[in-house]
């Protein structure tokens, strides 16, 4: 359990440091070693739950089970992985007059603070405290969606803010009725820890829990980016700066819908039917198509990309939602990849903008003449994310398509169509930004992408062979939410 | 039961109910800014009695905590902030036009009459001052809800916001005997950080579009113009 604390208090440390040290030189590459080593802590803590089953701290504050163990891996990993990308891009940006060390100083601290909040988030055996943490996650990206301080971007912080803010109040009143139906069946103070509501989940009344339910996936629902609730999300993604949207993309937007399938799960012991499956289902079928008919409209390439993350969680929900092994087990991969992909996407894509010195794709062409590494990432990244093979994606997709083609087969061609608009919406744009002409006047800039390689190599190695500990890994969380093992 | 057959807190805590449904009502329909956040206030001060009521009859201290933090959040510092920007921007004296009140009144009225529906299922499993309780902190959320789609003004917007927390603080307090406290000081947090971003942001829409108009942030469109 030391680890799941020492995954806790790095971060904090970090809020507080970078909060009192100011920025200097060197402040975005102590932000990569904060994040190494709460990398390293968060895989002792992995090892541990590997050799010894759910760990629950002694005051059954802090569970971590085989669901959350490899969210709480690929969070730190993610976060890693952007902090490499973040401190040239940071000091590029400094370098062009965008922002002064004072905001560097909010923005490394707020990197921290918004990493925490994730860890608490997934780590927590309270609902409450999960919902404080999730609050808390929109609190400490607020002032970095408006770090620019341009009229846009202070207008997409208000939205994101307000938005975030009215949907997730909604997540709190269904956790106040879950909270009512626990304390009918046991003692107030432990009424709220997950472990206890889920072992004696049979007992809640069904009737309240239904209600519930429905207030916390419109509430968790807004921060997953769930059409209609999803208008923050483009806008806070296309004005903030980029490694914010590749860690909101890529970890925010997962661990919204991890709440949501916490509380699947002891609604689902409740009410013994599908019923919150289904909500889940249709919502995640909407803002999937939906998404994918966005696609084709965007002119502003990181908005291109956010519908894109909509897109996947609208699947990822689609599939939670119809559960089973196998949909449970492909939300899973799902959820890997698609953060992998989407976060190394964001790299590129925030390079591509540097380069061209605007997010308007009509004037971003000919990446791979200008900077052959960046229009390449961009292309393989965009290829993978579409869910061509061999890449994960593909994999994930195809066992989601199995899953619905067993169980509601007539949802089938719907997911077809849905994955085929979004191709050509992604290729129309990304082709002439790729292989375009050429502008005048644009040079190389300093990238580093070994993110992407990184990320994109992992992706692919998911694709051609998932290895035997993680699919052990997944089987394991799968039999915990859905009940049986997949396969 | 008839009310009277009930005890005194039960009648006191339905009383309460009313009351903090009823200034929910009149901030919905108030167009000047001072006046809607002295009413704000009052609603904080309602919900404060309110705590320290429950925390003396159901005899659990640790509301009494809870009270006090209402009081000094929601009836203090925040319609303080509140009153100091409305001032500082000379707007007290500006009368928010709402586009059509009497619609808007009665959209209320739906909300709460909504909200008991949503909640009948409950009535099996609970006493009356539960479904009352639930339900008006449920219409106390969904009217602050409409009070932010129905203004146009920021202030008016953070004063909606801070609605909301204030019926879900209810339905913890009358529903559960409060939330445990490490929730209720995580939530505590929470508010009063919002509040402080609040203001930082009402200074930054402030010097961007020169005023607190929501209505003229408009620069982020999904269709092309």
């Amino acid at each position: 359990m030391i680890a799941a604390y020492l995954v806790l208090l790095i971060p904090f440390a970090g809020i507080l440091f970078f909060a009192f040290a100011g920025h200097k030189q060197e402040t975005g590459r102590l932000n990569v070693r904060f994040n190494a080593v709460t990398l390293a802590a968060t895989v002792w803590l992995a090892i541990n739950v590997l050799n010894n089953g759910t760990l629950l701290s002694s005051g059954k504050a802090f569970i971590v089970d085989s669901f959350n163990v490899y969210l709480i891996v690929l969070t730190a990993f993610i976060g890693l992985t952007t902090a490499i990308f973040s401190a040239p891009y940071m000091a590029h940006e400094k370098q062009l007059g965008k922002l002064t060390e004072k905001r560097l100083k909010l923005y490394y601290s707020m990197y921290q603070g918004f990493m925490l909040a994730m860890y608490l988030v997934l780590t927590t055996n309270n609902m409450g405290v999960m919902w404080v943490a999730m609050e808390g996650a929109t609190l400490a990206t607020v002032l970095l969606v408006s770090l620019y301080r341009t009229p846009e971007s202070i207008e997409a912080a208000w939205k994101y803010f307000i938005l975030c803010g009215v949907g997730i109040a909604q997540a709190l009143f269904g956790t106040i009725l879950l909270y009512y139906a626990a304390v009918q069946i046991g003692d107030g103070d432990n009424a709220l820890l997950w472990s206890v509501l889920f072992d004696n989940a049979r007992q809640l009344n069904p009737e309240i829990l239904e209600i519930a339910f429905v207030f916390m996936l419109i509430g968790y629902g807004t921060k997953i980016g769930l059409v209609p609730l999803h208008n923050w999300l483009p806008d806070a993604h296309s004005e903030g700066p980029t490694p914010m949207s590749a860690v909101l993309s890529g970890l925010l937007l997962n661990d919204a819908l991890y709440a949501v399938v916490r509380n699947k799960m002891l609604v689902d012991g409740a009410t013994q039917s599908n019923l919150a499956g289904l909500l889940m289902m249709g919502f995640g079928m909407l803002s999937f198509l939906v998404a994918a008919l966005f696609l084709h409209r965007q002119k502003d390439i990181k908005r291109l990309f956010s519908y894109s993350s909509i897109e996947h969680m609208g699947v990822m929900t689609f599939a939670f939602g119809m559960g089973g092994p196998l949909a449970t087990f492909a939300a899973l991969l799902h959820m890997t990849v698609h953060s992998l992909t989407k976060s190394a996407i964001f790299v590129t894509v925030g390079h591509a903008a540097q380069l061209a010195g605007t997010q308007n794709m009509e004037r971003i062409r000919g990446l791979i003449k200008t900077q052959p590494k960046i229009g390449w990432g961009l292309l393989i990244g965009t290829v993978a994310i579409a869910g061509f093979p061999p890449f994960g994606v593909f994999t994930s997709e195809f066992l989601v398509l199995l899953a619905t083609m067993h169980s509601y087969p007539w949802l089938a061609p719907l997911l077809l169509l849905g994955i085929g608009i979004a191709f050509a919406g992604l290729f129309r744009h990304i082709q002439p930004i790729v292989y375009g002409e050429q502008p005048e006047g644009q040079l190389p800039i300093k990238a580093n992408l070994w993110p992407v390689m990184i990320h994109l190599a992992l992706v692919l190695w998911l694709g051609l062979a998932i290895p035997d500990f993680l699919a052990n890994w997944f089987s394991q969380a799968t039999l915990l939410i859905s009940g049986s093992m997949p396969l | 039961m008839n009310i009277e057959q009930q005890d005194f807190y039960t009648q006191a805590i339905l009383s309460m109910a009313a009351l903090v449904g009823l200034t929910s009502f009149l901030m919905l329909g108030q167009g000047r800014l001072l006046r809607l956040i002295f009413v704000f206030a009052l609603q904080g001060l309602l919900l404060t009695l309110t705590t320290a009521l429950a925390a003396y009859s159901l005899n659990s201290p640790h509301l009494y905590i809870s009270a006090m933090m209402t009081l000094i959040l929601k009836v203090i510092f925040i319609p303080w902030m509140l009153r100091r920007q409305v001032l500082l921007m000379n707007m007290h004296r500006d009368v928010e036009a709402l586009k059509n009140n009497t619609a808007v009144m009665l959209g209320g009225a739906g909300l709460m009459v909504f909200s008991y529906y949503v909640l009948h299922p409950i009535v099996q499993t609970s006493s009356a001052i539960m479904l009352n309780a639930l339900a008006v902190s449920l219409s106390v959320v969904l009217l602050g809800m409409l009070l932010m789609i129905s203004h146009r003004q920021a202030v008016a917007h953070v004063v909606g916001f801070m609605a909301i927390e204030n019926g879900l603080f209810f339905a913890a307090i009358v529903a559960t005997k409060g939330m445990p406290m490490v929730v209720e000081l995580g939530v505590a947090f929470d508010v009063l950080v919002a509040a402080v971003l609040f203001g930082i942001f009402f200074f930054h829409i402030r010097t961007s579009i020169d005023s607190l108009d929501v209505d003229r942030m408009n620069r982020l469109h999904e269709v092309d113009q």
